[in-house]
């Protein structure tokens, strides 16, 4: 979509306004300044999700709309999660964060700071590996999607 | 709206004239007379006025000073829906432009091609709750196609060609152009675009050529067939090519509240309006038909009522309409066609010279005339009361049919709507989509600047009057010859209508007490009022009225308090259950 201010504020608006789900919503500029690029996460039935790529599409703002499950396509989240790193959760945490392929990115007397990227069910995956009263804060980017192989998004 | 203090002056001549640039408010009035506006209806205030100044300088076009932001943006919409062309209105920030906000939600339910103007507080007070700030880009957001705030004078006149463009173009709809107070005192070189391009909209023109020949091989085939067409018609300017192509193959035809006069109301193949106060043949035609075209339609919930029980019939469904987003939306369609109504009309009738074999019909024309031998509209006419659909056809015969018709919301709406008989598109002038209560004086000077002899009539209710009742001001100053004919019957008879029905009687607040007397009301404004008590009244009252072809005449018919609308179909149930007459539940059955 065109890279201006209130762009982002219409299709939130439009997702509240028509009573649609979003699950997450990521945006950043693109290589073009001019363009901003969206991921949305949402569900619904496909006579819903129809009317969602019609009703974006109907936005000025919007250039182009693309359901990434026409095809294949690969997702990534971004988690940064603070747990507890006392001394009798530290090996665990560490080990756990190997398994996957997570990185701890900042250490503290107490606890660890885990950056972990991957699909968002792998993200969830982790949360639920891991030992609940470890968790002292999570923060999540949501969902960023791209088309596999040569299948690309271009205007 | 109170004026602002502290704000730079517009630059001097001096200076316009040394760098070759003009003030930005000056820009906006250039934009206004490239794009042939005639007129701008607004309220001056603060943030705009530095363009009002400029307004004062100009002769290219008329300001209209309403006596309230909301009418201005009707007057402005009926100015629209009336000529086909972009309406203008002009409005301050704050108060101003939250007071358009009804009129702008009432412009895009129903498509209607408009640009607003909004003052916005000067760039440096946006953000700091500055005096009559308001975000309008926010608050408008939802209701309008686009909206723009203008931050740069640099770029008032390529935002003010993208909102034309935007507003008349695709499924035409109200755009907001919001432009800070200090941007209309910069200076700029004044540069309008000739033309528009954007990456992110390029509205689909033609249609399909194959779904044409597929839609055109199916309503061949039709044993059942039904065309049902709507707003979009009219807006599209497709009625000359729907009636070619109905008259063409002699299909029934109905419409809906939206699309009247698309298709001609007096012509044998009309069935009447659909939907929730729709005619029995319409209604029992659009859920009876094998294969339905739908043209510039959407299928909405007071006209098809439950999407289940309409889908509870098989029929094959073509729909032509420019929006895809309208397409599927509350019933999958098997034949859509994403185009102009106009452009897509012309190339069926194309297609359709080339095709013969048409099935034989005339059973389904004898099953649609044995529903019309129900005569859903027939109702028992009084001499003792007047009933309001009396008035309505009076009103239809002494306007020949030819009359802008604006209505308010209510009852009276769909008595006017089932009782004038509309023949041409663009004459029917009412809010149908969003239903605003108090639209009908301000369509109704619209309709009047538009054309500027012509026979406008205001059809409307004690209660919806009194919601705009301060534009009889504008109609004194402006010395528009509207007649207002008020069906009064002191209640809010749709509200009464739906307590009657559903809440047992019991009528919570829909009574209108310490009505004024309006024709005092009217007199003290200079215009003519007249009160009309009894149905042996009512024909010659209108002729004096409409034979008073430079005065404003308000007429107050003082009405059967008891008359509901019908044929009628409740909320949520679908077009099998029609209700004739109270106490008298059809259920159609075969």
């Amino acid at each position: 979509m065109e890279n201006e201010a209130g762009a982002l504020s219409r299709v939130a608006g439009l997702f509240s306004a028509r009573g649609y789900n979003i699950e997450s919503l990521t945006v950043a500029v693109t290589e073009d300044p001019t363009l901003s690029r969206m991921t949305i996460v949402t569900t619904g039935s496909d006579e819903v999700i129809e009317q969602i790529i019609k009703q974006l599409n109907k936005l000025i703002d919007v250039v182009k709309v693309l359901d990434l499950n026409d095809g294949k396509y690969i997702e990534r989240e971004l988690m940064l999660v603070k747990v507890k790193a006392s001394a009798n959760f530290k090996d665990e945490m560490k080990r756990m964060c190997d398994i996957f392929r997570g990185r701890i990115i900042d250490v503290a007397d107490n606890s660890y700071t885990i950056e972990l990227t991957g699909s968002c069910s792998k993200l969830d995956a982790f949360l639920e590996a891991i030992d609940k009263t470890a968790i002292l804060e999570t923060v999540r980017t949501g969902a960023s999607g791209i088309g596999r192989g040569d299948r690309i998004l271009k205007i | 709206m109170d004026s602002q203090n502290n704000n730079p002056a517009p630059a001097s001549r001096d200076q316009i004239n040394a760098n070759h640039t003009i003030t930005g408010a000056e820009i906006v009035i250039r934009c206004l007379n490239e794009e042939k506006v005639k007129f701008v209806f607004g309220y001056p205030g603060g943030a705009v006025l530095h363009i009002y100044d400029e307004i004062y300088k100009q002769n290219g076009f008329k300001h209209i000073l309403v006596r309230h932001e909301q009418a201005a943006v009707h007057a402005a919409d009926a100015y629209s829906r009336a000529t086909g062309t972009v309406g203008v209105a002009l409005v301050t920030s704050g108060p101003g432009a939250t007071n358009a906000v009804t009129g702008i939600a009432t412009a895009y339910m129903d498509s209607i091609p408009l640009v607003v103007i909004s003052g916005q507080v000067p760039v440096p007070a946006i953000g700091l709750d500055a005096f009559q700030e308001v975000d309008m880009v926010g608050v408008t957001r939802p209701c309008v196609k686009h909206n723009f705030l203008v931050k740069d004078v640099k770029d008032i006149a390529a935002t003010m060609k993208k909102a034309f463009y935007i507003a008349a173009t695709g499924r035409p709809g109200p755009v907001v152009v919001d432009i800070p107070k200090d941007i209309t005192a910069q200076l700029a070189e004044y540069i309008y675009p000739k033309t528009v391009e954007m990456r992110s909209y390029s509205p689909v023109l033609k249609g399909h050529s194959g779904q044409i020949k597929k839609a055109i091989k199916l309503l061949l085939e039709a044993k059942r067939p039904m065309i049902y067409t709507g707003g979009g018609l009219v807006l599209g300017d497709g009625a000359p090519e729907l009636v070619k192509l109905a008259r063409a193959l002699n299909y029934p035809v109905t419409s809906t509240l939206m699309g009247l006069g698309g298709y001609p109301a007096s012509d044998k193949q009309f069935l009447g309006m659909l939907g929730m106060h729709g005619t029995y043949e319409a209604n029992l035609a659009m859920q009876n038909c094998d294969v339905l075209i739908a043209v510039g339609a959407r299928f909405d919930d007071r006209v098809i009522g439950d999407p289940q029980d309409f889908l509870s019939k098989k029929r094959t469904i073509i729909h032509i309409d420019v929006d895809p987003s309208s397409i599927s939306k509350r019933v999958k369609v098997d034949v859509p066609i994403v185009g102009h109504v106009q452009s897509v009309l012309t190339e069926m009738n194309e297609v359709l010279t080339t095709e013969k074999s048409q099935n034989d019909i005339s059973a389904w024309w004898k099953q649609i005339d044995e529903w019309r031998g129900v005569k859903s509209m027939v109702y028992k006419n009084s001499d003792i009361l007047i009933k309001p659909q009396y008035v309505i056809e009076k009103l239809w015969e002494v306007t020949k049919g030819e009359a802008y018709v604006t209505s308010d919301v209510g009852q009276h709406q769909m008595w006017a709507a089932q009782y004038y008989k509309f023949d041409q598109p663009r004459r029917w002038i009412n809010s149908g989509g969003l239903g605003t209560m108090g639209v009908g004086l301000p369509y109704a000077m619209g309709c009047q600047f538009a054309d500027k002899n012509a026979q406008v009539a205001c059809v409307t209710g004690e209660g919806s009057i009194q919601m705009n009742i301060q534009e009889l001001s504008t109609c004194a100053q402006y010395g528009l010859p509207i007649k207002v004919i008020m069906l009064n019957n002191r209640y809010l008879g749709m509200v009464r209508q739906w307590q009657e029905f559903f809440y047992d009687n019991r009528y919570s607040e829909s009574y209108m007490d310490s009505l004024p007397d309006f024709v005092k009301l009217a007199e003290s404004y200079g215009h003519v009022g007249m009160k009309i008590t009894s149905p042996a009244d009512v024909e010659g009252a209108l002729k004096e009225a409409f034979a008073k072809k430079d005065k404003f005449v308000f007429m107050d018919f003082i009405t059967d308090q008891d008359e509901n609308v019908f044929p009628m179909i409740a909320a949520g149930k679908g077009l099998s259950d029609m209700v004739l007459k109270k106490d008298n539940k059809h259920r159609h059955e075969d």
